[in-house]
């Protein structure tokens, strides 16, 4: 064994089935939602109830896993009672941590249940020392999730700088926007991923495939992407289509369907004084967790006894079949 | 009811410091306009290409009887960022529009505005901000009616005067990426300040060549104008007294002119509506946000 | 069985191996199939209540099922009150709410979650055409099944849930899909 710090392995879940997919492969963390508005996932027939919230903590806590709630949508005035409500429930339950990204349910959360721990969502873009420090002098803010635009030296800064531990996203599906700061999928649909906790609601997706087998993938009035017979797809997402600009013709202007895979980053990001390893994909089906958590475990368990272990099979599960480091790496991606 | 207020957002585009300085130089000349929010938004490597007008500008504006805010950065990530954010936030000379919570951190003890890219959507947030030297919240624009009338109520009771964007292309997203580097295959480093092509951005249009979303360096902005001409009334309503107008490289002062004549009652709001209709933006306007359905739509 | 599992090769598409395992069935009379339909989806309506919360509004959907290398289509309607789930020939137009296409053995590795739906989309291996949100309240709905699908189809049979698990599993390999 070498001295390396074994960081926390926090991973989703969308269902309880999911949540004990994870537990059993070797998640430290599991982070969830209730259904409705009140988390950043929200999907048809995804998420727990209160009563499938209650059961899978103490399932959690039986095999020794923590549980977060994400409570990390912005509620619109006039409704702050459902985010509050939730976050009751999730005190009541007895939940490890309350992961937050409304300053107002920040605020609401600390004056009301002052004891309870608390995390910063990546969802309120605390990207600079200067904005974390910020919201751990006004809460009593135990751990930020950082967003997916820093690289690991700026990451290392920022670990330098605040009180509060550090949390980082190492694989799936890699938004291209700022978190909590995207209103691509309000401007076209009339929901909102920040009031609403949706991106590409599925009932403004369209799918249609012509008879050479291109598909074209449609949100509500406007064509996101039309992928050849052959290639691979990713997400109906406006921040992964395909445009025109007047100067040049198709391309990916924000970014490709790709997703985030940081394997390669694990000893840097681990060095940098990250506490806690994130793996993205509430709305992901539990063979992805299955698969992604258990490689994770491998490879943090591996790292820490100073071996080099090799992740290649999580290809597969990616968006497009492509990876990334992203921001991660270094300055060049931005 | 109090006199209500026309003001002209910051420029969120790259302009040649001359187009920038003429621009305000018009605004302080002849647009009936009360506040002028300054000061680089968007990028850290813009800010100093206007430091060599700025005092000119200010000048002018101020000798016009134009108050004048400082806003700062939307988003920190770099140490040039972080550097350029608290040079902003603790500049002395003017009142200072927070557009990252970054900027909160020197604010302390300083009374301040609240800008459109920091989420306040609720009254709890507003209430924290308020107690925190908030005095002024401009919201961000997918902001429904329902959302706006319930703010303004608990803004009333903490002194906090709200601000609505009015005009202009909507700023929907920001990221860590420039696209505007990107579409010239280059990268935000190397960018040899390429954005300065497009004065009110790069439009980008869907493979069926429908026109649908604007690029302006890490920001991408709606293609449709925003334009709540038939709304203002009904803002006024709600309680609303500042209204704001992002600029562009043409129909801005025009805009300005047409709304406080609108908002004094000088013209109604067909005949205001007609007015905006007559200049060509190259784009269409919308209000959909407002009415709580696709902020691209326009609903009469 | 396991000695004449033909074992993976690279450069075979699971498509392929399906279309191979096909040739090995009658042609099948749908008469026949039906009752063991209705059984199947009754069976796994009954034991799992939870399935409809999940499933919302989109338990009233339609959902066309193409197993593409099949001579017949499946027509599911998850309703609490009647599910339903219908075997048509292939060839006759059939009203739906969402369409989904993949080779049988794309599909029953999804319904025995031995692989991610998104992966299967994003490698073109799965079609999803018309409302996209039954189809992801639909695969959610699924996914919390603490079951697989393929063993609640096995359990319909009875006595005879074990032979058909094993028929599943042979029919997993044959399509050359990973156990």
């Amino acid at each position: 064994m070498t001295d390396i710090f074994k960081p926390e392995l926090v991973c989703p879940a969308g269902t309880p089935a999911a949540l004990r997919t994870a537990v059993d492969a070797g998640a430290d963390a599991i982070y969830c939602g209730f259904q409705g508005p009140t988390n950043a996932r929200n999907f048809p027939g995804l998420n727990f109830t209160v009563a499938e919230m209650d059961k899978a903590t103490s399932y959690a806590r039986d095999h020794g896993a923590k549980v977060l709630a994400a409570i990390n949508s912005f509620p619109t005035a006039g409704r702050t009672n459902i985010w509050k409500e939730a976050i009751n429930d999730a005190v009541s339950i007895g939940v490890d941590a309350i992961i937050i990204a409304d300053i107002g349910m920040a605020d609401y959360l600390s004056k009301n249940h002052p004891d309870q721990r608390m995390h910063l969502s990546v969802q309120a873009g605390a990207s600079s020392a200067e904005a974390i420090n910020f919201y751990c002098s006004r809460f009593d803010i135990k751990r930020v999730v950082l967003p997916r635009i820093l690289t690991v030296a700026e990451i290392k800064k920022v670990h330098d700088e605040i009180p509060c531990e550090i949390e980082a996203f190492i694989f799936g599906n890699i938004g291209m926007m700022a978190e909590g700061r995207c209103s691509l999928t309000n401007y076209v649909t009339g929901k909102s991923t920040n009031m609403d906790g949706v991106c590409s609601p599925a009932n403004f997706v369209h799918y249609e495939e012509d008879i050479d087998n291109n598909l074209t993938t449609r949100l509500g009035e406007f064509a996101i992407d039309c992928i050849a017979c052959g290639q691979n797809a990713g997400y109906p997402t406006i921040c992964k289509g395909r445009y025109n600009a007047d100067h040049r013709g198709a391309y990916y202007a924000f970014e490709e369907p790709i997703s985030l895979n940081l394997t390669h980053l694990l000893p840097d990001l681990i060095k940098a004084g990250v506490s806690a390893l994130k793996i993205e994909g509430r709305q992901r089906s539990k063979s992805y967790i299955r698969s992604v958590v258990s490689s994770f475990r491998n490879a943090i368990d591996g790292y820490a006894r100073g071996e080099t272990p090799d992740i290649s099979d999580l290809l597969a599960l990616t968006e497009g079949h492509k990876q990334t480091e992203g921001a991660f790496k270094s300055k060049i991606w931005r | 009811m109090n006199k209500a207020k026309l003001n002209i957002g910051p420029n969120l585009f790259n302009w040649q410091p001359e187009k920038w300085r003429d621009f305000y130089f018009e605004v302080a000349d002849v647009a009936p306009i009360d506040k002028v929010f300054l000061g680089e938004v968007i990028c850290s490597k813009r800010a100093p290409l206007f430091y060599g007008e700025f005092d000119k500008v200010v000048e002018r504006l101020e000798k016009a009887g134009k108050q004048i805010v400082f806003s700062t950065l939307a988003e920190v990530t770099s140490n040039v960022d972080r550097r350029l954010m608290e040079k902003q936030a603790n500049d002395k000379n003017f009142f200072i529009e927070a557009n990252d919570i970054a900027a909160l951190f020197f604010l302390k003890n300083k009374k301040h505005a609240i800008g459109s890219y920091v989420n306040c959507y609720n009254e709890d947030a507003l209430e924290f901000f308020a107690k925190n030297g908030a005095t002024n919240i401009c919201l961000n624009p997918e902001m429904p009616k329902s959302g706006i009338e319930a703010l303004n109520k608990i803004a009333k009771q903490l002194d906090v005067e709200l601000e609505v964007q009015i005009f202009g292309r909507i700023g929907l997203a920001l990221s860590a990426r420039c696209y505007h580097a990107r579409a010239h295959d280059r990268v935000k480093d190397t960018c040899k300040f390429i954005c300065d092509i497009d004065e009110d951005g790069m439009d980008l249009t869907t493979l069926e060549g429908q026109r649908f979303l604007t690029i302006n360096g890490i920001q991408t902005m709606s293609y449709t104008y925003l334009n709540l001409v038939n709304e203002i009334s009904e803002l006024q309503e709600i309680g609303i007294n500042n209204f704001r107008l992002s600029p562009h490289s043409s129909g801005t002062i025009k805009a300005s002119k047409v709304f406080r004549s609108l908002l004094d009652g000088e013209i109604d709001k067909e005949g205001a509506s007609a007015m905006l209709d007559e200049q060509d933006l190259g784009a269409p306007y919308s209000n959909g946000f407002y009415h709580g359905i696709a902020g691209y739509e326009w609903r009469v | 069985m396991i000695a004449r599992n033909p074992g993976p090769e690279t450069g075979t598409t699971a498509g392929g191996r399906a279309q191979g395992f096909a040739r090995l069935l009658p042609p099948l009379p749908l008469f026949v199939i039906q009752p063991l339909l209705t059984r199947i989806v009754t069976n796994v309506a009954g034991r799992h209540p939870e399935l409809f919360a999940r499933l919302g509004d989109s338990c009233k959907k339609r959902f066309l099922i193409d197993p593409s290398n099949m001579p017949f289509f499946l027509m599911l309607q998850p309703d609490p009150d009647i599910p339903r789930l219908r075997a048509y020939n292939r060839g006759s137009s059939i009203e739906h709410d969402v369409f989904i296409s993949g080779t049988f053995g794309t599909l029953l590795q999804m319904i025995d979650s031995q692989i991610d739906s998104d992966a299967l989309f994003f490698n073109r291996d799965l079609t999803i055409t018309g409302d996209a949100e039954a189809v992801v309240a639909l695969r959610n709905a699924l996914d919390d099944m603490d079951t697989t699908l393929a063993d609640d189809v096995a359990a319909s049979f009875g006595p005879l849930r074990g032979p058909v698990r094993l028929l599943i599993d042979m029919a997993n390999r044959f399509s050359g899909n990973k156990q």
